[in-house]
């Protein structure tokens, strides 16, 4: 799948985007892989309350399923208007 | 309804008046335009908003339809910006058309509630001191369970 990167959470890890092969049955399931990888990951995945995450373009909470999702992605809370 | 994300400016009395005109069934078109606010002193040398292309659209269409379904609107537009701006400039619109005020009101206010915490955009402030992500407030977030 793809996971996509946004503000500072893409500042942080370094990268807007990466192609992941990961067999995580949920969200946080990959976070916990990810941020297993790398201390810029464990930085960016330290406090999930500061974060938001969207599958397939579709805001989720972290207990999501990943089953079938191609594009996940991650970024702190919007600040549109 | 419209609902356009640009990096180009817009132009706030040409789409206003584009969005009035001609209608005889809405008797009532409220408009709001946000602005890039300087810091205290001036200090601010740009605004850059980054986006999530495609969600983006997404997440305001779903946004415009709920309002045009809740408060019968004849129309909405919403128009957002992203990329950098100067102190001044205009980052986004949006405009409603009602049969009557207090729809084409709680619409737009409604519209402005959503875009700002559910639209996936981000602001970073520029400034003489440095470069930061603005922090989403508290009260963004609450202001949403009043509808």
């Amino acid at each position: 799948m793809d996971v996509l990167y946004f503000a500072w959470v893409r500042e942080r890890i370094g990268l807007p985007k990466e192609r992941v092969d990961s067999e995580a049955a949920t969200v946080a399931d990959l976070v916990a892989e990810l941020s297993a990888r790398e201390d810029r990951y464990a930085a960016a995945f330290a406090d999930l309350s500061a974060l938001r995450v969207a599958l397939d373009q579709e805001l989720v909470d972290f207990d999501a399923p990943l089953a079938g999702a191609r594009e996940v992605a991650f970024f702190p809370p919007m600040t549109g208007g | 309804m419209r609902v356009v994300v640009q990096q180009e400016p817009f132009d706030f009395g040409a789409e206003a008046a584009r969005f009035a005109d001609g209608r005889h069934d809405m008797g009532a078109v409220v408009t709001f335009t946000g602005i890039v606010r300087d810091l205290a002193g001036g200090d601010l040398d740009a605004m850059e908003i980054e986006h999530y292309p495609g969600m983006t659209e997404k997440a305001l269409t779903a946004i415009a339809e709920e309002a045009v379904a809740r408060w019968s609107l004849g129309d909405a537009l919403v128009i957002h910006r992203y990329g950098r701006m100067a102190p001044g400039e205009r980052i986004m619109m949006v405009a409603t058309a009602a049969p009557h005020r207090k729809d084409a009101f709680a619409a737009a206010e409604f519209l402005m509630d959503y875009l700002k915490s559910r639209a996936p955009f981000w602001k970073k402030e520029h400034g003489r001191a440095g470069a930061g992500w603005v922090a989403a407030k508290d009260e963004d977030e609450a202001a949403l369970t009043r509808w």
